[in-house]
C-alpha cells in the first residue's frame, strides 16, 4: 500500500493516532496505552500484515523517551514507523515480544540502555551490561562515566 | 558467571551453581554448561549458557557484551565524516559494506549525488568483501564441523582479496575507503587487472570447495535437518541475509530496495527452502558465484570521471530522521540517524544483522543435540562485534 492508503487504513483502525509524513516513511504516533492492541492489529490485519519488525530502538530527547518501531510487511512490502512518547521519569510500555519474537532481544537492549520498563516481557534482564550493573542507563543523554569515557 | 572484578582465589570458596540461575532450566537432572566466552567454536567472545538434559539442549541463553564498545554512543560525538570509520570495526568482515550503509545515509540526508565511477567501484568492493567474508565463514565452519583443510583453502583465496584491498585502500581489514560523496581515493592502476586475475582463479577454486566439502557425506549428515528455522520464525525473529534466505524468505536488500548500481546488474537472489543448516550453507556457496557474476559485469565498465563528489568541508544533516539499509554478508544492516541539524548525529542506531539472527538461536537449538550447536552457530555466521556493537 502507498502512504496515503496506509494512512486512511490506519486512521480507521486507530482514530487517536497522529501522523507525520515528512520522512521517507509514514510516521505514526501512538500513546503507550494504545500500543499493544494496535500492534496486534498491525500484525494480523489482512490488508496490513506487518510481520517483520526490522528495527526497535529508543531515543532520549532529554524531556521524554521516544520508542521507535520500524515495521515492514514481507507480503505487501510496505513500511511504517511507529513512535510512542514515554515519560522520562517512569518509562513504561507494553512488550510486543509475543507478536514479533525479535522484540524480546531488542527490548532487553533498550531496557538496560535506556531504562524503559517493558510490561509483560517474558525475561526482562540485562543482556549486554555485566551482572550487577545498577541504575544508570548508558545510552541516556545525561550518562557520564568519568572512568570509562564513552563520549569523546 | 563471575564478574571480572571478583576473581575467585580459593576454589573451595566457590558456591555451588544456583539451581535457579538459568530461567526455564535448572530442574532436577539438568546440567548447565557454559560455552564461551573463550571457546573456539564461537569465533569471538560470545558466552552461551546451555541447559542440557543428557545430551539434549533444553535452552540456550546468550550473554553478550564482552566486547561492547558502545559504538552508538561514541558516534553521538563524532562528526558525519568521522563516524564512518568506527563502523568498520563493527562487522569487521564486511567493513566496506558497513561503510557503504553509513555513507548512503549521510548522502541521503545531504542529498549528495555520488559520481557513477564511485558507485561502480563501491559495488565491486562490496562484492569482493562478500566473497572474502563467505570464504572465511566457509573455512571456519568446516573447521567447526571437524574438517581442518578447508580453512587453509579458504584463506589462500581470501588472501588475494586482501591484497587487492591493501593496494587500493591501504588496509586489509578495516578499510575505511568510503566517504560521504564517494571514495577516499581513486582505485589503484592495477585494480582491474588484479580483480580479473582473481576471478579467473576463484571460478576454478569454487568448484574445488564443492568437491571438498559440499558433497561430503559426513558433512551432509551433520548439516541436514539440523537447526530447523521455519519461514514464519525467520520473519518473526527478524532474521535476514543467508540465514533467512535458507528458509525461503525473500529478503535480499540488493533486490528489494536497490542502492548504488545493483538495479543495473544482473544477479539472482538465492533462495533455499530446506530451512536447515545445509540450506543456509548452500545459500552462501551459491551467493559467492552470484558475487562473481556481478563483478564480471562491472569490472570492464568502470566509468571515467570523479571518484568523489564535491562536498562542503563541514557536513550538517538537516533536522530529521534518515534510515538506509544495505545487504552485508550477514544480512540487513540498517543505519538510523536522528539529526537535530548539528554537525554530529543526535542519535544513531545500527540495526545489525547478527543481533537479530542470534535471537533465533535458542528456538533453533531446543531439542537438538549439543554437538549440533556448532553447526547452527556456524551457519548463522555470527560475528560478535557486529552483535555487541
Amino acid at each position: 500500500m502507498e502512504k496515503e492508503e496506509l494512512k486512511t487504513k490506519i486512521a480507521e483502525l486507530l482514530p487517536a493516532a497522529t501522523f507525520e509524513e515528512s520522512g521517507e516513511w509514514l510516521n505514526i504516533l501512538v500513546t503507550p496505552a494504545d500500543w499493544l492492541s494496535f500492534a496486534g492489529q498491525l500484525r494480523h490485519d489482512e490488508r496490513l500484515l506487518f510481520d517483520y519488525l526490522f528495527c526497535l530502538t529508543c531515543i532520549d530527547f532529554k524531556t521524554n523517551l521516544t520508542m521507535v518501531y520500524h515495521l515492514s510487511s514481507t507480503t505487501f512490502r510496505h513500511n511504517i514507523v511507529i513512535k510512542s512518547v514515554l515519560d522520562r521519569a517512569r518509562p513504561e510500555i507494553e512488550s510486543v515480544s509475543h507478536i514479533w519474537k525479535t522484540a524480546e532481544f531488542h527490548e532487553r537492549e533498550v531496557y538496560e540502555m535506556f531504562g524503559v520498563d517493558f510490561l509483560n516481557h517474558p525475561d526482562l534482564r540485562l543482556l549486554i551490561l555485566p551482572d550487577g550493573w545498577e541504575g544508570k542507563n548508558p545510552m541516556r543523554k545525561d550518562f557520564e562515566d568519568p572512568v570509562n569515557m564513552i563520549k569523546l | 558467571m563471575f564478574r571480572e572484578t571478583e576473581i575467585v582465589k580459593d576454589v573451595s570458596s566457590i558456591p555451588p551453581f544456583p539451581q535457579d540461575a538459568v530461567q526455564g532450566g535448572g530442574g532436577a537432572g539438568d546440567l548447565i554448561i557454559n560455552v564461551g566466552p573463550q571457546h573456539p567454536a564461537t569465533h569471538g567472545v560470545l558466552h552461551l549458557v546451555i541447559t542440557l538434559n543428557g545430551e539434549t539442549i533444553k535452552k540456550v541463553e546468550p550473554h553478550l557484551g564482552y566486547i561492547h564498545r558502545s559504538i552508538e554512543k561514541m558516534c553521538e560525538s563524532l562528526t558525519y565524516r568521522q563516524f564512518i570509520y568506527v563502523t568498520s570495526r563493527m562487522d569487521y568482515l564486511s567493513a566496506h559494506i558497513n561503510n557503504h550503509a553509513c555513507a548512503l545515509c549521510v548522502e541521503k540526508g545531504m542529498q549528495i549525488e555520488v559520481p557513477d565511477r564511485a558507485q561502480v567501484i563501491r559495488v565491486i568492493m562490496d562484492e569482493l568483501t562478500r566473497i572474502a567474508s563467505h570464504e572465511l565463514w566457509w573455512g571456519a565452519m568446516a573447521m567447526d564441523i571437524g574438517a581442518f583443510t578447508p580453512f587453509f583453502h579458504a584463506f589462500r583465496e581470501r588472501e588475494k582479496i586482501n591484497e587487492i584491498m591493501e593496494e587500493t585502500c591501504g588496509a586489509r581489514l578495516t578499510m575505511n575507503y568510503y566517504v560521504p560523496g564517494g571514495l577516499r581515493a581513486d582505485m589503484h592502476p592495477d585494480f582491474q587487472k588484479k580483480v580479473k586475475e582473481f576471478i579467473v582463479l576463484f571460478k576454478r577454486k569454487i568448484d574445488e570447495y564443492d568437491e571438498l566439502v559440499t558433497g561430503n557425506i559426513i558433512f551432509i549428515n551433520r548439516m541436514k535437518g539440523v537447526g530447523m528455522l521455519s519461514k514464519e520464525d525467520a520473519v518473526s525473529f527478524g532474521c535476514s541475509g543467508p540465514a533467512a534466505r535458507g528458509s525461503g524468505v525473500h529478503c535480499d536488500i540488493r533486490k528489494l530496495y536497490p542502492y548504488a548500481v545493483y538495479d543495473k546488474v544482473e544477479f539472482d537472489e538465492i533462495l533455499e527452502t530446506g530451512c536447515d543448516s545445509l540450506a543456509r550453507y548452500m545459500v552462501r556457496i551459491r551467493e559467492m558465484k552470484q558475487s562473481v557474476r556481478i563483478i564480471e559485469q562491472l569490472i570492464d565498465h568502470i566509468p571515467e570521471g570523479d571518484f568523489q563528489a564535491k562536498t562542503k568541508a563541514v557536513l550538517k544533516l538537516p533536522k530529521g530522521e534518515f534510515y538506509t539499509r544495505v545487504e552485508t554478508a550477514r544480512g540487513e544492516l540498517g543505519v538510523y540517524i536522528v539529526s537535530e541539524g548539528a554537525t554530529t548525529p543526535y542519535r544513531i542506531k545500527f540495526r545489525s544483522p547478527g543481533f537479530s539472527n542470534l535471537s533465533a538461536l535458542d528456538s533453533m537449538a531446543r531439542g537438538s543435540k549439543l554437538g549440533d550447536l556448532v553447526a547452527m552457530m556456524g551457519t548463522l555466521d555470527l560475528v560478535i562485534p557486529d552483535i555487541d556493537r
